[in-house]
């Protein structure tokens, strides 16, 4: 893979410029207490002080809410005026995380799963990733037992890897990132040789989700287990809102007077509505059930259907519940049970 | 319309409105834009998404069969906030469509069969549309028995066409109403649709058993079949799961790693058999 180098003054100069020449940039930035990816008009704006930011980096692709299409209604008759594809901007996405990154693969797979969500493509294809490699990471870490690590290439057009110096390594891992590089050919340097193993984090693999697989379905009909592993879930759906592969949708209708649009907004698995039929009746209807499908969906059937895993190893989940469940710790007892 | 967008419904005009039975509709839809009927095509058993701008889509089978050019239809029961939205329409409205999606009824595998129909309640409209698909190629198949079976004589749907269908000297209806929900002037047979199904014992040899209805009758006719010696490779059924998109992406309609809109809505009862009891 071809390496440059970036000076941190080169790395404010490539994102001022981006910014100048009308990119969308959106960059981890600290707000109150929090940080998250926010669309950025200043390079002081970024921050670099987080280990994963609260939600993940799907809002670039997957927006919390979206709007499909709008309407209009005058007495019997309906119009509806089509998506307007010419205005997704062109996107450059700093300092995504390995694990962040990684899950676009999960996510296309769904949005790609034989009908192509054009909405979810054209906004990945016109967003350039600028992955960051961690130099820290904390307990509730697990990529690496995700087949990922701090330094994975993996789902980035470009990888940076901040040097003690300050300065970054540049892995250029796709022809987008390529081209990036490319256009802005004066601010990047023949690489030093520095050794990026030394700069990552160490992240401890203390199982393998292909062990969570070989397990998962035989649990399937065990209700005590679900029950069990379920116990202290409250169903609030945190978990699924800040993950970086949950991609389950509802569609709803917004209506002032007699405009209005649809709008595809995130759900989530472990809400108690979220399969109920008209009918009253609901095939998950406890939350046993319900948290097995979350466990189910990214464990099993998504790399039974999709060929893909639908979880990074990012360990959101964990640290937004209110309840403290960790999913690392509800995987190993899956193992291990 | 040329679309990119998997979500953009097709409009439909409601060409006719026929009140089935208490709360219950039937819908004859046309397309607004002539290019978008050229290019539109179904198979029996697939469904759609009906959609009232401003309150929002529901899922549903074309109870239409496919050998009906020009139109779909859709049969529904006033019962969620959709619904109720749709039932409030009349004749001329516009709606939105998307469609058609899921699997189909296996009719071509089925020339030279006896087919037997099991629906009850509301579950007619998906079978409606093999009914008539079947019974518009009927050199295709051999005997066709229709039994069908409501709450009451009033809940039966598709009353003119059950009149047809038991006028047609080529189709056997049975048609029933559970205990109490009998008139003085019915002439059908009173009981549930399993126990009635019992009764007729109908013959498994080459014979194709498809059964929709609500998931208790589902579970009792089941065994019946069984009983009279259908294989489960030889009954079929749809299932029904609350939905959002309708092409797998939403992830609400799963039992276990299959989905209801990808790989269903019709199932063999030899495929039901391995799938878990989630659904």
């Amino acid at each position: 893979m071809e390496r440059k180098l970036l000076t941190k003054d080169s790395y404010r100069s490539l994102i001022t410029k981006l910014i100048g020449q009308n990119y969308q940039v959106v960059a981890p930035v600290k707000k109150d207490t929090m940080i998250d990816f926010l669309k950025i008009s200043s390079f002081d704006e970024i921050t670099e002080d987080y280990i994963v930011t609260v939600s993940s980096a799907k809002t670039v692709a997957f927006p919390r809410n979206e709007k499909l299409f709008d309407y209009e209604k005058q007495n019997k008759k309906l119009t509806q005026q089509d998506y307007d594809f010419d205005s997704i901007p062109q996107s450059v996405l700093i300092g995504v995380r390995p694990c962040d990154a990684f899950g676009f693969h999960s996510l296309s797979s769904i949005f790609c799963w034989d009908s192509i969500d054009k909405i979810y493509t054209t906004r990945l294809e016109r967003t350039t990733i600028i992955g960051l490699s961690c130099n820290k990471a904390d307990d509730y870490c697990f990529c690496t037992s995700a087949k990922g690590s701090p330094g994975s290439t993996a789902g980035s057009d470009i990888l940076l890897t901040k040097m003690t110096d300050g300065n970054y390594i540049v892995e250029i891992v796709t022809e987008k990132g390529a081209k990036l590089v490319a256009d802005f050919s004066d601010l990047f340097t023949a690489d030093g040789g520095a050794d990026k193993e030394s700069l990552l984090a160490k992240v401890a693999a203390n199982f393998s989700v292909d062990d969570v697989l070989a397990k998962i379905n035989s649990k399937f009909e065990d209700e005590a287990f679900w029950t069990e592993q379920a116990m202290r879930c409250i169903g609030c759906g945190a978990c699924a809102y800040v993950c970086p592969t949950c991609a389950c949708f509802d569609i709803q209708d917004e209506s002032h007077g007699g405009k209005g649009h649809r709008v595809r907004c995130w759900d989530s698995c472990g809400l108690s509505l979220f399969t109920l039929h008209t009918s009253g009746h609901n095939p998950r209807e406890n939350q046993g059930q319900r948290w097995r499908q979350r466990l189910m969906h990214k464990f099993s059937y998504m790399p039974d259907r999709l060929n893909t895993i639908g979880c990074v190893g990012c360990g959101r989940c964990s640290r937004a519940c209110p309840v403290d469940m960790n999913i690392a710790e509800h995987c190993m007892s899956i193992i291990e049970n | 319309m040329e679309t990119q967008n998997i979500y953009l419904p097709y409009l439909m005009q409601i060409d006719k409105v026929s009140e089935d039975a208490p709360f219950v509709k039937t819908f004859r839809l046309k397309f607004i834009n002539p290019e978008d009927e050229a290019n539109f095509s179904f198979q029996t058993g697939q469904f759609g998404e009906y959609s009232v701008a401003g309150v929002g889509e529901s899922t549903f089978c074309i109870a239409s069969s496919p050998t009906r050019k020009g139109y779909i239809e859709c049969t529904f029961r006033k019962a969620g906030r959709v619904t109720t939205a749709l039932s409030d329409l009349e004749e001329g409205n516009t709606i939105g469509f998307r469609g058609p999606y899921g699997n189909v009824f296996p009719i071509d595998e089925w020339k030279g069969k006896n087919l037997l129909f099991i629906a009850g309640g509301i579950a007619l409209p998906p079978m409606r549309s093999v009914i008539w698909n079947c019974l518009d190629l009927r050199e295709n198949f051999k005997d066709i028995t229709i039994l069908y079976g409501a709450k009451s004589v009033a809940d039966l749907v598709y009353k003119h066409e059950l009149r047809e269908w038991d006028e047609r000297p080529d189709v056997k209806l049975v048609t029933t109403v559970d205990p109490g929900g009998e008139t003085h002037d019915w002439t059908g047979e009173v009981g549930f649709v399993p126990t009635i199904l019992d009764k007729m014992a109908p013959k498994a040899e080459n014979t194709i058993a498809i059964v929709c209805g609500p998931p208790i009758m589902i579970k009792y006719t089941f065994p019946i079949l069984e009983k009279c010696g259908f294989a489960d490779e030889m009954v079929y059924t749809t299932l029904e799961n609350r939905m959002k998109c309708g092409f797998g992406k939403c992830g609400r309609c799963n039992v276990g790693k299959t989905y209801v809109c990808k790989d269903g809505p019709v199932f063999s009862l030899k495929q039901l058999k391995q799938m878990p009891d989630e659904y």
